[in-house]
């Protein structure tokens, strides 16, 4: 069997890592582009990328997305590790079923609409109390109120499978109840707390729909700043800067995976050490 | 023959009037919406005792204990222990310690963590708690692994972590949920008289949940056999195992044949039970009030029964004959199922004294024998 591997297998595999990686790849080569016009190739250069770090819009850009992603993140993990606690934690209550439906409701509506609603909302509000101005503010709050439908079902799915023994067993030690948040609950959420930061700032950093529907004048987040020069044209200085943007995120994902696999041989040798104790 | 005899009653305090329980269980019931776990039971507990509360999955057992820790809260009734009305004090302020199933380890901890969490709470001097942690690992011979994290350990010593974090703050009273039910067959025997030896040093009362008889029956002062939320009987393991209550216990504990008759006739010393299903009469010792004519159940202990070849030449024994139908090999003991002439089965157990002469036990598949007991030997059950 040994170095026999069924030719359908080894195509259907290049094939789908073809279909995968072919356009981001064409897409890296052409930011090295010479010339103006992106599909006529004029010779290797990395003018793009100085005409890219001369651009005081871009960088305005990315510092806004990156701002929004940050806040965004932060609060959208808090209100949703609380929210997927008391969804675990609180036992029944009255209208558990119809919470825990409408907390995750977000996750199937469509982007449109979501969109469309919250600007109604953002425009209504505006008139009723004069806040908040449409920008930087509308955006962070239409981005926290999808991705803590995220966190709120990782850390829902993490706290049923953290057994309720040890929290018990806290209290059974003289723990009161915010006690055992603190020193039991939190710790154990961490992980998971982790991913949800994570990814509520992979979804803000990549929305383009939302945004576009709650933005401002002025405030231009990395997405739209790319879709909307797209549209008069394919441009090289994009394709650099999203060649950046490949690179950053190869890196991160990189050293995520090499803590992940550091951490899965860690515990393989702990187990190995219990084993022979 | 029972009662007759005057007892002491240092090690067995349930029998001295003049003491007062040190855990009191008044009139608890527990239900969860429609489905009642507990149903209003009364129990007392003395200080120093091992109890342990007996009984299969679903009878409410765990739920008894919960609400002594104080993690659910009695429906009805009261909790007291030792004086001091719990029924409404949340756990973290009750003087009793559990140890869980699952041990419920913090895993972010190490091991002297974990046994120092509780001291840490009741804000001690850090110099006591490392005092006491550091005692406490040593008593459980665990301090040379005291750095280590709880998915470092092996099962059995994670057991022992689990126990030195419930005795460390000197509890007046250890609950025990299933202690010994993750650890392997072997090491579980070890434990049990660990378990035994450590509470008989610390003098604490431990209450003991299990759904083991054997464990049961090994660990403990006394036993409450539990079914359908109820006791069904509460006694020393050889009183629930010689002397049943009900059907229920006698099946419950160890194995049992059982006997459906009508009571037949009775003199001052023995009952006379008709057996419809043997043909016979057997004669039981008067244990059990029941009036002529009424329907009992008689059981008999397989060990209780005497099997052989020969017709024996007592006739005061019961005795019925049959066939060898099976034979059981324990290495210690052997059961062997006698099918009777009229088809019933009959389990005895008979304990391999010596070595079997060319291989050839007290009895062969096929061969006619004899199976008979003493009059003292049988439980007359009247529910």
């Amino acid at each position: 069997m040994q170095g026999k591997r069924s030719t359908f297998l080894v195509a259907m595999l290049s094939f789908g890592m073809a279909f995968l990686y072919i356009p981001m790849v064409l897409l890296v080569i052409y930011s090295f582009n010479k010339s103006k016009i992106v599909p006529i190739w004029g010779g290797f250069s990395t003018r793009w990328y100085k005409v890219l770090f001369e651009s005081e819009d871009v960088w305005a850009a990315v510092s806004l997305s990156l701002k929004i992603a940050v806040v965004n993140a932060t609060f959208a993990t808090l209100l949703g590790a609380l929210a997927g606690l008391a969804l675990v934690r609180f036992g029944r209550f009255r209208g558990r079923t119809l919470f825990s439906g409408m907390i995750t409701a977000p996750l199937v509506m469509p982007e449109v609409i979501t969109g469309l609603s919250l600007l109604l909302f953002f425009i209504g509000l505006k008139g009723l109390i004069g806040w908040p101005e449409r920008g930087f503010t509308t955006i962070t709050i239409a981005h926290i109120t999808f991705s803590m439908a995220y966190v709120a079902v990782i850390i829902q799915s993490r706290l049923a499978g953290m057994a309720q023994d040890l929290e018990e067993a806290a209290q059974d030690l003289g723990a009161k109840p915010f006690r055992v948040l603190t020193d039991i609950t939190l710790p154990l959420l961490a992980p998971g707390m982790l991913a949800g930061w994570l990814l509520s700032f992979t979804l803000s950093l990549d929305d383009l729909v939302i945004a576009s529907f709650t933005t401002g004048p002025g405030s231009t987040t990395l997405p739209i700043l790319i879709y909307s020069r797209i549209r008069l044209g394919l441009r090289p200085d994009i394709n650099a800067l999203a060649t950046i943007i490949i690179v950053v995120v190869t890196i991160g994902v990189v050293i995520f995976g090499w803590l992940m696999l550091r951490q899965a041989k860690q515990r393989e040798r702990d187990m190995h050490i219990a084993a022979k104790s | 023959m029972k009662g007759e005899v005057v007892v002491s009653t240092v090690n067995r305090p349930w029998l001295d009037p003049g003491q007062t329980p040190f855990i009191k269980v008044q009139g608890v019931t527990k239900s969860f919406g429609p489905f009642v776990a507990v149903d209003n039971v009364d129990l007392d507990i003395y200080h120093g005792e091992l109890f342990a509360l007996l009984g299969g999955s679903g009878c409410g057992k765990t739920t008894l204990l919960r609400m002594m820790a104080g993690f659910e809260t009695p429906t009805s009734g009261r909790i007291v222990i030792d004086g001091i009305d719990m029924t409404d004090v949340p756990p973290y302020e009750r003087p009793v310690n559990m140890m869980f199933q699952s041990y419920a380890l913090f895993p972010h901890m190490s091991v002297e963590q974990n046994v120092a969490y509780g001291l840490k709470r009741d804000g001690l001097p850090k110099g006591e708690i490392d005092e006491r942690v550091d005692a406490m690992l040593s008593m459980v011979e665990l301090s040379p692994l005291s750095k280590r994290k709880p998915h470092q350990l092996s099962g059995g010593q994670r057991q022992r972590v689990a126990l030195a974090r419930s005795l460390v703050k000197k509890p007046k009273v250890l609950l025990l949920d299933e202690p010994l039910a993750a650890l392997d067959k072997r090491l579980r025997e070890q434990t049990q008289y660990e378990l035994m030896d450590l509470q008989d040093r610390l003098g604490i009362t431990f209450v003991v949940v299990t759904h083991d008889q054997e464990e049961a029956m090994t660990l403990s002062t006394r036993i409450a056999v539990m079914d359908a939320g109820s006791f069904m009987q509460i006694g020393t393991p050889t009183e629930i195992y010689e002397y049943p209550e009900s059907r229920l216990v006698a099946d419950f504990i160890g194995s049992t044949n059982m006997f459906e008759g009508v009571v037949h006739q009775q003199d001052q010393e023995h009952v006379s039970v008709k057996v419809a299903e043997l043909d016979a009469d057997i004669k039981i010792e008067h244990s059990t009030a029941a009036a002529d004519g009424s329907k009992v159940w008689v059981a008999v202990r397989p060990e209780k029964i005497i099997l052989s070849p020969s017709k024996p030449d007592n006739t005061e024994i019961n005795v019925l004959r049959g066939v060898v139908e099976d034979i059981g090999y324990y290495g210690n003991s052997s059961t062997y199922r006698i099918r009777l002439e009229n088809g019933v089965i009959v389990q005895v157990t008979h304990p391999n004294q010596r070595r079997p002469k060319d291989g050839r036990h007290v009895a062969e598949w096929e061969q006619e024998v004899y199976v008979g007991w003493e009059p003292s030997s049988g439980v007359v059950l009247t529910k």
